[in-house]
Formats: C-alpha cells, structure tokens, sequence
C-alpha cells in the first residue's frame, strides 16, 4: 500500500488587486492562513481543480479525510512517496467514491469521531460511472460531504468526453462537437432531497469557502458542485481560469445558489447574470474547445440557459 | 452451545461473535441468508457493529475498504454475479492491506441463472490477494469465519481472507453446530496503517515503475508468511476449543496408491466413496483441500491423483487440477464434476477412482474423456 507523509508547510502567497467590499473581507478575515495544499503539486498551470481544493480545505480544517476516486486529484497529490496534501487522502477506483466515503464515515462515527468525510470527485467519476454509488450513498443519508469538481470532460485522461461536456464542446472523443446536452446532476442529487446542496465556481472562492463550511454543519448527505475550468481542457490561456469562471456566471450558463433543506436560494452573481447576461459568445469565444461552433448550436445553449434560470427562478420564488 | 443450524446461519453467529465495527452487504442467493441474521443481530442490539445496505457488490467491499482504513474490523458476505461484480475492490482490498472478513456462497456463473454450487466464481478471485479457505460441514463454516478473523488482522498478514461454502449443499443444509465462547481468540484489532488526520498520509496515490513491484512484493511476502498465521490459529484453536484443521484434511491417505482431491463438500464426500473403495480392495484415500491461498505443498509423490473440480478454466482445465499439476511430475485424472450444482453422489465418485485413465480430463454427465 502506498503511502506517503507530506513534509512541506510553506504557505502560497495571496495577493488582492482590487478594493473588496465589507462583506467580502469579512469573510477573507474567516478563512484560515493554513494551507492543507503544499507547494509543488503535479497539477498543470492555471489549474482550478487545486485551486477550488485549496479553498475546501481551509474550510474543512485539519480533521478531514477526503477519498478522491480517479480524477485528476489523484495525480496532483503527487508521486509516491512524496504528497502535496496535508490531510490523509484515501484514493479509490473510479466508481466507489461515495461507497468508500459511506464505510468511512459509518466507522468514524461509530468510533465517536467527528472527522469531516469529504469525496472530492471529477466529473466523470460523479455523473457517469460513480453515479450508482453516489446515489446509493445520499439514499442511505450517509454523513458525508461529496463535493464534485467539474472540467466537463475526463481531464486526467486526456479530455474525453463525460455526461458533464456541455452541447457543441469539442472533445477528443466528440471532436466535431458534442452533440448531446450536459447531464443535469444537480437535479439528479436534489431528487434524493439531501439536507444541503449547492453549485459554487472555483472563481469565487469565498463563496465556496462559505458553502463548505456550511456543508459540513449538517449531519448528512450534502452534495457541492464546483465549476473548474480547464486550460488544457478548454484550450484557453492559462491565467484566464479565474475570468474563465467568472464568464460562465456572468453569462449565466453556470448559476451559484444552494438548496437548504429543500429550499432554494439563488446567489447574488448570478441573480443579476439573469436579469441582464452577458453575451453567451463572450464565454465560448476564448475556448478552443468551441472554435467554430453552430450559431444554431449556441441558439440552443441560450435557450436552454434561459429555461434553466425560469426554472430556478421560479423554484426560488414559490412559497 | 449445541444447537442445529445452516451454513449461513453458522457463519452469521461467527461473525456475531467476531464483533465487526461495520458490515456492508448486498443481497444475492444463496448468501443472503447470512446477511439477513446479521441485520437481526445488529437490530436486536446482539451485535453492534454498523449495518450498511449498500447498493451493490461493489460498493459493498468498497465500503468495507473506506471503514477499514480507520482500522474498523469490517465483514461482508457475496456469491458468483456479486463476487465478480466486486473483482476491482477485491484487488483494491488486498492492495490496501485491509483484513476485510468475507463468507463467499460459491454459486455458479451466468448464462443462465443457475443459483446451484459451483467454484468458479471464487476461482475467479484466484490472484486477487485474498487468502481462501473452502469448508465442508456447518461446524467448520463457523469455525473457519471465526479464525478467518483472526488470522486476517494478525500483523504479519494483513490480508483479507474468504471463507468459501457451496451454495445450498452447505449453505442451506442443517447440522448441528457447537458455537464457543471465544473469549479473546480474535483480539482487537490493530491496524498499523489506519488513518490519522494527527498524522495526516496519502494512500494508494500515483506509484512509479520503480516503487509498485515493491508493494506487490511486499503482498506475496506476507502471503507466504500467512502460511504460519494459519497454523499458529488453528493449532490455538484446537488448544482451546478442541477442533483441528490443517491446509488439508486427510483421509486414510497413509497407505493409500490413489488420492482423491477435492474441494468443498465433495472433498467431504469422497471419504465415504473412500470406505467403499476400500471394500473392494481398492487401496484410496482423500485429501480435502482447504486453503486454496497459500497454496499448500501436497504430498502426493508416487501416487495416482484423481482431481475432482467443481469449476473450470476454458481452453485449460480444471482449475484445481492445474494448481496442483504445477507442483507435481505424476499425470492426474481430472475430473469435472458438480457444475451448476450437478448431484455428485459417492457412488459417482467411486466410479471416477474405478474408471480413472491417467493423463486425462473427464466431464462428468457427459462421460467424456478428453
């Protein structure tokens, strides 16, 4: 069995550049210097995978376990017997995350341990093949918080494409485009009615960082869904993995909000990306992964943004 | 205690016993009654441990794996399509060095669904790194899961160990049962590689070419050194609660010109063809094969072999035949036999010694030789 101690604890550096409101450094003031990613990951630059788990972890804090099924996380940590992690990560196969997670948290519990049970997982290992377990796992009201990270496409691999690609995406394995649309997994998890589920973007950090530290409050199944741009991926520039993010709120093809107890609350980002987006071409543009993509196509992904925020809006609005 | 009861339910009162933090199962005949009687002891408060009702196979052994590595003592009962459907995270169970306890119900494999006796399915787990006991009576069932507890947690082993019973033939048969008081015969266990967010390490990430064969190697090493676990447990409980077992049961092999070997209940049954043999004058004796992993060394030099296997490996054989072809120079008579839960009576074994033809494969109800 591989395992490996982490032995770094120098911190990364953060800088601002630009003034912040009240509210915001209220919250900066809340996340913690400490730094559970150490330096010299294997991740690939620009990446926010890492940079959405930097974030989870501050919020988590030390007694955490997270179980990572193949993803890129898996290969970030490191090559053994060296890790850039520094809380235990317990790595599984590709579709037993959440059944991992579920025996995990049982003995933890069982044992008297609060220890936060986190599965942090690709897309691929959450829409596609770990779905049944995920399912199974929120069913049986597990005591866990499964976080998906979502490239929309099988990153580690090489970029396939997985049932989060959305519509018109270039993949290495759909390359004219992806013709089908991205599965819905967040409507799939609130059919499960978890007690806490939320979308959140590694962009806006302190917006994930209040939805984890949130999350594991509750004793139960919570579900976080993190949009995480790709550069490779993509094919976008690597510094552009922030703006990458910011655009997809903004142009409202990714909304932040979250269910609590079943009842909806839509973010402020995107609450005003509905009521005036920017243009959808603004995000796709800058992505290689769209170049030359149908007008006809992206008609369809407007449509299909516009009915999503009807819906949510409407969820939001009933009594 | 003295009291009458079915493979299952005698695996079940083992595990009781055994006290494991978390089980995690899933349904399939004909293990489910041993998941059934678990459920009832940990509703009933008899047993404490963490029911988990899991979704499928998979996740089952998946979850044993995830309360395991915070050094739960963890078990979990399958058979055939279950056993198959888990095969990833038997390997992962192995590799991670966690000694999950699991009873498989050996049962055929489909198409079509047959439900009935057969090895195949816990054959096929052959190289996953699980050690592999096979029993023949209800007492030994219970017996077997106990020590399986034991021998899995010991430090030098750290493996996880199956406890094998043939569908319905074991499993669904009653015979009476003698349960112990096992005091601390399965002491606590102590899992050096637990988690420990104090002390806070990665498991089972990205390994180069220059370290993997050293934790492969590091699982054979301790398979060997299992062998002595083996011994070690079940001559204590012998000491304490009077049964023995050994890698083999033998019977009436000293003086004998032909063995038979065979695994399960028809190891069972071939000593009463043995008596009849003997009747005739035909000087046979049986070797019961109980632990599959480790392999043990047979003493079969200068013997005639008869191998009778509840399983098969197209394109090759039987696969006991071929485990046991590997360590020795003598020509076997392989026979197939008891596929899919075929009646094999000692009369039909009888017959296999009477008409063996060294060097040869045959398949019973076929009456083939090949």
């Amino acid at each position: 069995m591989p395992i490996c101690y982490g032995r770094s604890t120098i911190a990364h550096s953060r800088s601002l550049i630009r003034p912040l409101s009240l509210q915001e450094l209220d919250i900066i003031a809340e996340i913690p210097k400490e730094e559970y990613i150490l330096k010299c990951t294997s991740a690939c630059a620009g990446c926010s995978d890492s940079l959405a788990l930097r974030y989870v972890l501050k919020a988590a804090g030390p007694d955490t376990v997270l179980v990572v099924p193949a993803c890129c996380t898996s290969v970030i940590q490191g090559i053994y017997p060296n890790t850039a992690f520094n809380v235990p990560v317990y790595n599984i196969a590709f579709g037993a995350a959440a059944a991992c997670a579920s025996g995990m948290s049982n003995a933890f519990r069982k044992a008297g341990k609060k220890t936060n049970v986190i599965v942090y997982a690709g897309d691929g290992g959450t829409l596609d093949i770990g779905i049944q377990a995920m399912s199974g796992a929120f069913e049986r009201g597990t005591d866990f918080l499964y976080i998906c990270y979502d490239n929309e496409a099988y990153g580690n691999t090489g970029m396939q494409r997985s049932g989060a690609t959305p519509l018109g995406a270039k993949t290495t394995t759909t390359p004219t485009g992806k013709t089908d649309f991205k599965k819905d997994i967040d409507a799939i998890i609130a059919a499960h009615d978890p007690l806490y589920q939320a979308t959140a973007a590694a962009a806006y950090p302190q917006d994930l960082f209040k939805k984890v530290r949130k999350a594991l409050t509750f004793r139960g199944p919570s579900f976080i869904h993190i949009l995480a741009p790709c550069p490779p991926g993509w094919r976008y520039p690597t510094e552009k993995s922030v703006e990458m993010g910011k655009l997809a709120v903004k142009t409202g093809i990714w909304v932040l909000y979250e269910r609590e107890y079943g009842k909806l609350t839509i973010g402020a980002q995107s609450k005003t990306a509905m009521k005036k987006p920017l243009p959808l071409e603004d995000y796709l543009a800058p992505q290689g992964r769209f170049k030359g993509i149908d007008p006809r196509t992206v008609d369809i992904l407007k449509q299909r943004i516009a009915k999503t925020s009807a819906k949510l809006l409407s969820e939001e609005a009933a009594p | 205690m003295k009291k009458i009861a079915t493979g299952n339910k005698a695996v079940a009162e083992a595990v009781k016993q055994a006290g494991p933090d978390v089980v995690a199962a899933y349904p399939i005949t004909p293990q489910t009654e041993i998941v059934e009687q678990i459920a009832e002891f940990v509703s009933s408060g008899e047993l404490k441990s963490r029911y988990i009702p899991v979704e499928s196979e998979h996740s089952a052994m998946a979850a044993c794996i995830g309360a395991g590595i915070t050094g739960a003592r963890t078990f979990t009962a399958t058979s055939s399509h279950g056993l198959l459907y888990m095969h990833e995270m038997t390997n992962w169970a192995a590799g991670a060095r966690l000694p999950v306890v699991m009873a498989t119900v050996n049962r055929s494999l489909g198409p079509g669904w047959n439900i009935w006796a057969e090895h195949t399915d816990a054959l096929q787990e052959r190289d996953t790194g699980w050690l592999q006991v096979y029993v023949s009576t209800v007492q030994e069932a219970y017996d077997a899961t106990l020590m399986a507890f034991r021998i899995a947690e010991h430090n030098d082993v750290l493996l996880p160990v199956m406890v094998n019973l043939d569908g319905f033939l074991l499993s669904h048969i009653m015979q009476p049962l003698d349960t112990v008081e096992p005091g601390d015969f399965v002491p606590p266990l102590n899992l050096p590689h637990a988690i420990d967010t104090k002390n806070p390490a990665g498991y089972g990430g990205l390994t180069g070419p220059d370290q993997q064969f050293l934790i492969r190697w590091d699982i054979e090493r301790s398979m060997r050194d299992s062998a002595k676990v083996i011994e070690e447990t079940e001559r204590e409980f012998a000491r304490r609660f009077g049964r023995k077992y050994g890698f083999t049961e033998d019977y009436r092999c000293e003086d004998a010109e032909v063995i038979v070997v065979a695994m399960g209940t028809l190891g069972k049954e071939a000593e009463v063809a043995i008596d009849l043999l003997r009747k005739e004058g035909i000087r046979a004796g049986s070797m019961r094969l109980r632990w599959l992993r480790p392999f043990p060394k047979l003493e079969l030099k200068g013997k005639e072999v008869v191998v009778i296997d509840r399983d098969y490996s197209f394109g090759r054989g039987g696969i006991l035949a071929t485990e046991i072809m590997a360590q020795t120079k003598e020509e076997l008579f392989s026979v197939i036999a008891g596929i899919g839960g075929q009646e094999v009576t000692y009369e039909n074994i009888a017959d296999f010694v009477r008409n063996r033809r060294r060097g040869t494969e045959f398949w019973f109800g076929v009456n083939t030789y090949v």
